[in-house]
């Protein structure tokens, strides 16, 4: 059984069909990235998987069960124990330190472990900055404290809205080797971007467009190891 | 770490760290506070301040006697059962028909002190009685006879018991006085002579006996029933009564007062609530994002709440602590200024401001909170 299936999903807003007939799946451990330009689909996409919004029609099968027929409490409980989420402008607390926002998807899903967070941030490189409030961190910073976030619970899934949208070369580097660390330990990944050079180093590729899939392209370089170059 | 700690760890980084933000929800919060505790010691301190300025438009009680006539003794023994921190004053005094220069008049003896007390709006030009063989004149007496203070006048007096063959042998008791002031009270009062009880005892060769006692004492009228009461009970010689022109007028001021406090404190309280609902609707628009974010990552509705309310809870505790603090420090101001005199600390409307201010926030937290709990994560974490 696939790990995320969708299929036959349509999302409309009045005349406007944002998304159109989509069905893909997604194995355990897969990275697959979903690209496309704006107004194509990705974030209308990037909210269903994510358990935010619920398609008009068609199934959503996540670990076997169809999000798109859970209310909003359930699709809440799932959201805190199987997705983690990266956003593009990062949405860390501003009065929490990197460590405490780290925490607070902990506090959320089970009991906070201060601890924990701390070698979470250690992972993405950040255990100096863990006393630090995000307005004294770097853009690249504040997105690894998101990675950390998103990592913590170990989610069955990493979802991430333009991971490397507001970041420069250097850390948009950083996040995607953080990105290949992830997925060598198993980690599932969806990584919504309109870079092709992001898009391009994970396994599949799915193209979006006018809210229809029009290419799903395997990467057939992937190794497993690839570096982001 | 416990869910508690984290909760806790939480909402105080919000308020320390949006210091500014929390800033202003606190300003509201602690002045609604400030005002709410100041009224409320003013509500209570109220009848004790206003009774005391009361006091000083004289008597609120009289002692008549239940039969002819009572004592000395009698009104000591009244006077008894009023607690010594509300007896203001107590005058007794005793009428008699003198006659100066054989033109009648009355003379009233009485307690110098007491009545000086009793009655604090009396004028005198000059000074008291203050030894024996001095007394006062009302200034219609002496304007009539043409006295002057620090001049002389004899009192004659015939007992009303003699009969008619005694009046042509018995010669009239006569006593020659010092005159020490002139009482200018614009009432009845100047129409008599004041002078102390036993230098009336020694003009009529009678002592003890007292027609009427006025009393000033503090207290709500209530309190002034209860006092009747006990002293009709207890001595059985004395009648007591209120001065219902006094007593009811004293009535009516205070419960309009305390009416008006109550209207501005609850009028206070109300602008307080709309108050702390703006800004909290403010900081709830503010905080859109950080809500989504929250919900996104796992939060359920009961959490957001959980959170926002627990903010404004301890929003409304820190409030209450200053308000109640800084409220005493306003009403003794009021009290200074407006009664010249201070007020005392009441330590239960510390807890009572804190507690009030902490439901008038939670109160007032409701509707932005639940506006909380509908914001959609999706929408509000869109990329740009």
């Amino acid at each position: 059984m696939s790990l995320l299936e969708l299929k036959n999903v349509y999302k409309i807003y009045g005349e406007l069909h944002a998304l159109d007939n989509v069905n893909f799946t997604v194995e355990k451990g897969e990275w697959v990235s979903i690209m496309g330009p704006s107004g194509s689909g990705k974030s209308t996409m990037m909210n269903i998987i994510g358990c935010m919004d619920k398609p008009s029609k068609g199934e959503v099968l996540l670990d076997g069960v169809d999000i798109a027929k859970e209310s909003a409490k359930n699709l809440t409980a799932i959201r805190r124990d199987k997705i983690g989420l990266i956003f593009q402008q990062f949405h860390l607390v501003n009065y929490l330190t990197a460590v405490e926002n780290v925490m607070l998807a902990q506090y959320y899903h089970s009991m906070p472990d201060e601890k924990e967070a701390l070698e979470a941030l250690e992972r993405v490189g950040l255990a100096g900055r863990a006393k630090h409030l995000p307005s004294q961190l770097s853009g690249g910073e504040q997105q690894r404290v998101c990675v950390a976030r998103a990592l913590i619970n170990t989610p069955e899934i990493i979802l991430a809205d333009e991971p490397t949208g507001n970041l420069d070369e250097k850390n948009e580097e950083i996040v995607v080797d953080l990105f290949h660390k992830l997925h060598d330990e198993g980690t599932t990944l969806i990584v919504v971007t309109h870079d092709p050079e992001v898009a391009e180093v994970a396994q599949r590729r799915i193209v979006l467009r006018d809210g229809k899939i029009t290419k799903s392209v395997v990467n057939e370089n992937f190794t497993g190891k690839i570096r982001f170059s | 770490m416990k869910k508690r700690q984290m909760f806790l760890r939480m909402i105080t980084a919000s308020l320390m760290r949006r210091r500014s933000r929390m800033l202003v929800a606190l300003l509201s919060i602690a002045i609604g506070a400030t005002i709410l505790s100041g009224l409320v010691t003013i509500y209570y301190d109220v009848p004790r301040q206003m009774g005391a300025q009361f006091r000083s438009y004289g008597a609120n009680m009289i002692f008549v006697p239940a039969d002819t006539a009572f004592t000395e003794q009698d009104v000591r023994q009244g006077a008894a059962v009023i607690q010594a921190a509300d007896l203001v004053g107590i005058a007794p005094y005793r009428y008699e028909n003198v006659r100066i220069n054989g033109i009648p008049v009355v003379a009233a003896g009485t307690d110098m002190q007491g009545a000086q007390a009793a009655s604090p709006y009396w004028h005198v030009d000059g000074a008291w009685p203050a030894k024996d063989g001095e007394l006062m004149v009302g200034a219609k007496v002496a304007e009539s006879f043409r006295l002057k203070v620090g001049g002389e006048i004899e009192l004659s007096y015939t007992p009303e018991t003699r009969t008619q063959e005694e009046l042509k042998t018995v010669q009239d008791q006569t006593c020659t006085y010092q005159i020490t002031g002139i009482l200018d009270t614009g009432g009845s009062e100047e129409e008599y002579v004041y002078m102390s009880l036993p230098d009336l005892a020694k003009l009529t060769v009678d002592d003890g006996k007292v027609d009427v006692a006025e009393l000033s004492v503090s207290g709500g009228a209530e309190q002034l029933e209860k006092y009747i009461e006990q002293i009709n009970a207890a001595v059985p010689a004395v009648t007591a009564r209120t001065v219902k022109r006094v007593t009811a007028s004293e009535t009516t001021v205070l419960t309009k007062l305390q009416a008006l406090v109550l209207l501005v404190t609850i009028v206070v309280l109300a602008l307080t609530m709309i108050c702390v609902a703006t800004t909290m609707t403010a900081v709830v628009a503010e905080r859109r994002r950080e809500i989504g974010l929250r919900k996104a990552i796992g939060a359920s509705d009961k959490s957001i709440v959980g959170e926002f309310l627990g903010e404004n809870l301890l929003l409304g505790l820190l409030g209450g602590i200053i308000g109640s603090l800084l409220g005493f420090i306003f009403a003794q101001q009021v009290s200074i200024h407006v009664f010249s005199s201070s007020i005392s600390f009441r330590l239960w409307i510390v807890p009572v401001t804190i507690l009030v201010s902490i439901a008038v926030t939670g109160l007032a937290s409701l509707l932005p909170i639940r506006s909380a709990t509908e914001v959609d994560p999706a929408l509000v974490l869109k990329g740009e």
